[in-house]
C-alpha cells in the first residue's frame, strides 16, 4: 500500500485522537516505528494491521473507524490541499460523484505508483446511484461513505448515504441525492490560494 | 465541403476567448472569458489592434498582414495590461476572421489574477487538468522536500554517532582518523599528546565497571576543561586518550598544559562515597618535528613517549625526542 494512504490513516488517527494514542496503536499493530514516509511503499498487511489495531484500541466498530476517516480525509484543514485536489472533479456534486470513476488516473498523474481503489457509478435515476469500490482493503465502501458524506457538506448537497453491502470483489455504497443545493457549499476557486 | 456555421452563443462556449473581426479588421465578437478580462465596455467596432498588439510573428499592423499569417501560431497581448495570450487566427466565410486566444503557460498566472473558474473554460480544455496537476506537483514536492530534510537530519545525527564515543561523549578513534590526516594537509603546525590513565585497572577490579565508567567520564570531563574548544579530544582506546592542540607547537605550553592535566586527574574522583585515586602518564610530540608529518609515525612517536613515561615512574610527561633513543623529560 503506498505511503501516501499510510500516511492519511496515521495523521487522521493523530489529529483526532492524539499522539500518545497513535503511538499506542502503532505499537500495538507491530510497525516498529511511529511515521509512514508519504512516497515510500509499504506491505498491505500493516495497513490492516493498523486499521485493526486503532478499532480495538479505540473500542470503536472497524466500519466507524473508516468512515470517520474517510471524513477527515476532505474535512481536516490538515488535508486542505487533497480537498481541492477532489473538488477539481467538478462544479457540482453530481459531476465529482462521476469524476470518482477518473479517480484513479488522477492520483496516477501525480503518483504513477500509487494504488486507490477504482469507481464504477452506476446512475438508476432520479437522484439514485450505486457506487462500487473494489476491495483495496476490508470495508473500503464505508471510506467511501464517509469522504461521500463530507464531500456533500462542501458542494452544499443533500444526500442520503448507505454502505450496500459487497458484491464480488466491491463494495457497493448507495447514494440518494436529494437536492444539490440544500446549503452553500464551501468555497472553491481554480487558483491555488497564495502561500 | 460547406463550412460549419456557429450562432454567437455556441461560438462563445466553444471558443469562450475567441474574437471576431470583420473583413477591415473590426471586433465584431468576443468571447464572455475575454470579456471578463476587458472590464469595462466591450471594444466592439474597434480595430483589434487598437485593443491587442501581436508581438509574434514581428510586423503585423493590418488586417492584411493578419490575413498573410492565417494558421501562424501568435503571441499577442492585450494593450494596457499584463495579460499575453497564444492564439490562431482563421479567415471566415464573410471575409472577416476569428481569432482564438487562450492562456497558454501563463494559465495558472490568470486564473488567480481574474479569478477564474471551470465555467470560464471550454469543457474540452486541459486547463484546469494543468492547472490540478500543478497542485499535484507542489503537494508532492512538499512531501519530498520533508523527506529529504528528515533524512538530512538522520544522516548528520548517525556521521555525530559514528564519530563519537558513547560513553564519554569526546570524540572516537574514527573521527582522530579523520581529524588527523586533515589537521596534517591544513599544513597548521600541533601538538599531539597521548594520554594513558594509571592505575585504572585497579578501580575496575575493586570498584567494579560502574566506578571505572564514572571515572572515565570525569576524565572526559577533566580533559575538556584543561584544553581548547579548539582542540579535539578522543577516547581512543579502554583508558587511553589523544588530544590534538591546533596551532600549538611550543614545548613550554604544551608542557604546562600536559602538568595542569596530570594534576587535575591525580585529584581522587568520588564514586557513591569512594575515592578512586588515578592518574595519568602523558607521551607528547609536534608536528614541526617531522618534514612532512604523517599521522601514523606521530601516533606511535607519543606512544613511544608515553610509554617511557610509564617507565620513568608515572603521573608525567614526556616529549618524543627526535634525535638519538632518549626521550626528553618534560
Amino acid at each position: 500500500m503506498h505511503g501516501l494512504i499510510n500516511r492519511s490513516i496515521q495523521c487522521f488517527l493523530r489529529d483526532t485522537y492524539g499522539v500518545a494514542n497513535w503511538s499506542a496503536i502503532a505499537r500495538a499493530a507491530g510497525l516498529g516505528f511511529d511515521n509512514f514516509e508519504p512516497l515510500l511503499l509499504y506491505d498491505t498487511a500493516l495497513t490492516e494491521a493498523v486499521i485493526d489495531a486503532a478499532a480495538r484500541h479505540l473500542q470503536r466498530p472497524r466500519e466507524t473507524v473508516l468512515e470517520d476517516l474517510g471524513t477527515y480525509l476532505v474535512s481536516h484543514p490538515n488535508l486542505e490541499a487533497l480537498r481541492r485536489l477532489l473538488r477539481f472533479g467538478g462544479v457540482s456534486f453530481q459531476d465529482f460523484l462521476h469524476s470518482m470513476e477518473d479517480l484513479p488516473e488522477h492520483g496516477r498523474l501525480g503518483l504513477p505508483d500509487l494504488e486507490v481503489p477504482s469507481f464504477t457509478l452506476l446512475d438508476q435515476g432520479e437522484g439514485r446511484f450505486l457506487l462500487h469500490v473494489s476491495k483495496l482493503i476490508d470495508g473500503v465502501g464505508h471510506v467511501a461513505v464517509g469522504l461521500l458524506r463530507a464531500m456533500a457538506d462542501d458542494y452544499g448537497a443533500l444526500v442520503v448515504l448507505d454502505h450496500a453491502g459487497v458484491e464480488a470483489s466491491c463494495e457497493v455504497v448507495a447514494v440518494h441525492l436529494l437536492d444539490h443545493t440544500y446549503a452553500k457549499g464551501r468555497r472553491f476557486e481554480l487558483a491555488m490560494p497564495e502561500a | 465541403m460547406p463550412g460549419a456555421a456557429l450562432n454567437q452563443a455556441a461560438l462563445s462556449r466553444m471558443m469562450p476567448m475567441h474574437v471576431g473581426l470583420d473583413a477591415v479588421g473590426k471586433i465584431t465578437t468576443m468571447g464572455p472569458t475575454l470579456a471578463k478580462l476587458i472590464e469595462g465596455p466591450l471594444p466592439l467596432g474597434v480595430g483589434l489592434l487598437k485593443v491587442f498588439a501581436v508581438r509574434r510573428p514581428a510586423g503585423i499592423s493590418s488586417m492584411d498582414d493578419l490575413r498573410a499569417r492565417a494558421g501562424s501560431t501568435l503571441h499577442v497581448d492585450l494593450r494596457g495590461k499584463g495579460d499575453t495570450f497564444r492564439g490562431l487566427a482563421m479567415p471566415t466565410g464573410d471575409g472577416g476572421m476569428l481569432l482564438n486566444l487562450s492562456f497558454g503557460i501563463r494559465l495558472i498566472e490568470a486564473v488567480r489574477h481574474h479569478a477564474l473558474t471551470d465555467a470560464d473554460f471550454a469543457a474540452t480544455d486541459m486547463a484546469v487538468e494543468m492547472l490540478y496537476l500543478v497542485e499535484v506537483k507542489q503537494a508532492v514536492m512538499t512531501e519530498l522536500r520533508r523527506l529529504n530534510l528528515s533524512l538530512l537530519g538522520a544522516k548528520a545525527t548517525a556521521e555525530e554517532q559514528a564519530l563519537t564515543d558513547t560513553l564519554t561523549g569526546l570524540r572516537n578513534r574514527r573521527a582522530l582518523e579523520v581529524s588527523l590526516p586533515a589537521l596534517i594537509g591544513q599544513g597548521v603546525a600541533f601538538g599531539l599528546m597521548h594520554i594513558d590513565l594509571d592505575y585504572f585497572k585497579q578501580v575496575n577490579d575493586t570498584l567494579g565497571h560502574a566506578a571505572g565508567d564514572e571515572v572515565l567520564r570525569e576524565v572526559a570531563k577533566a580533559l575538556v576543561v584543561e584544553t581548547r574548544a579548539s582542540d579535539m579530544v578522543a577516547r581512543v582506546g579502554g583508558d587511553e586518550f589523544v588530544v590534538l592542540l591546533p596551532g600549538l607547537s611550543d614545548p613550554a605550553r604544551l608542557n604546562q598544559i600536559a602538568r595542569r592535566i596530570i594534576d587535575r586527574l591525580t585529584q581522587p574522583i568520588d564514586f557513591e562515597g569512594t575515592d578512586c585515586r588515578i592518574s595519568a602518564s602523558i607521551g607528547l610530540t609536534i608536528s614541526t618535528l617531522y618534514d612532512p608529518p604523517e599521522a601514523e609515525r606521530m601516533l606511535s612517536d607519543a606512544d613511544a613517549a608515553l610509554y617511557a613515561s610509564k617507565r620513568a615512574g608515572r603521573a608525567q610527561a614526556q616529549f618524543y625526542q627526535s634525535t638519538g633513543g632518549n626521550f626528553l623529560s618534560a
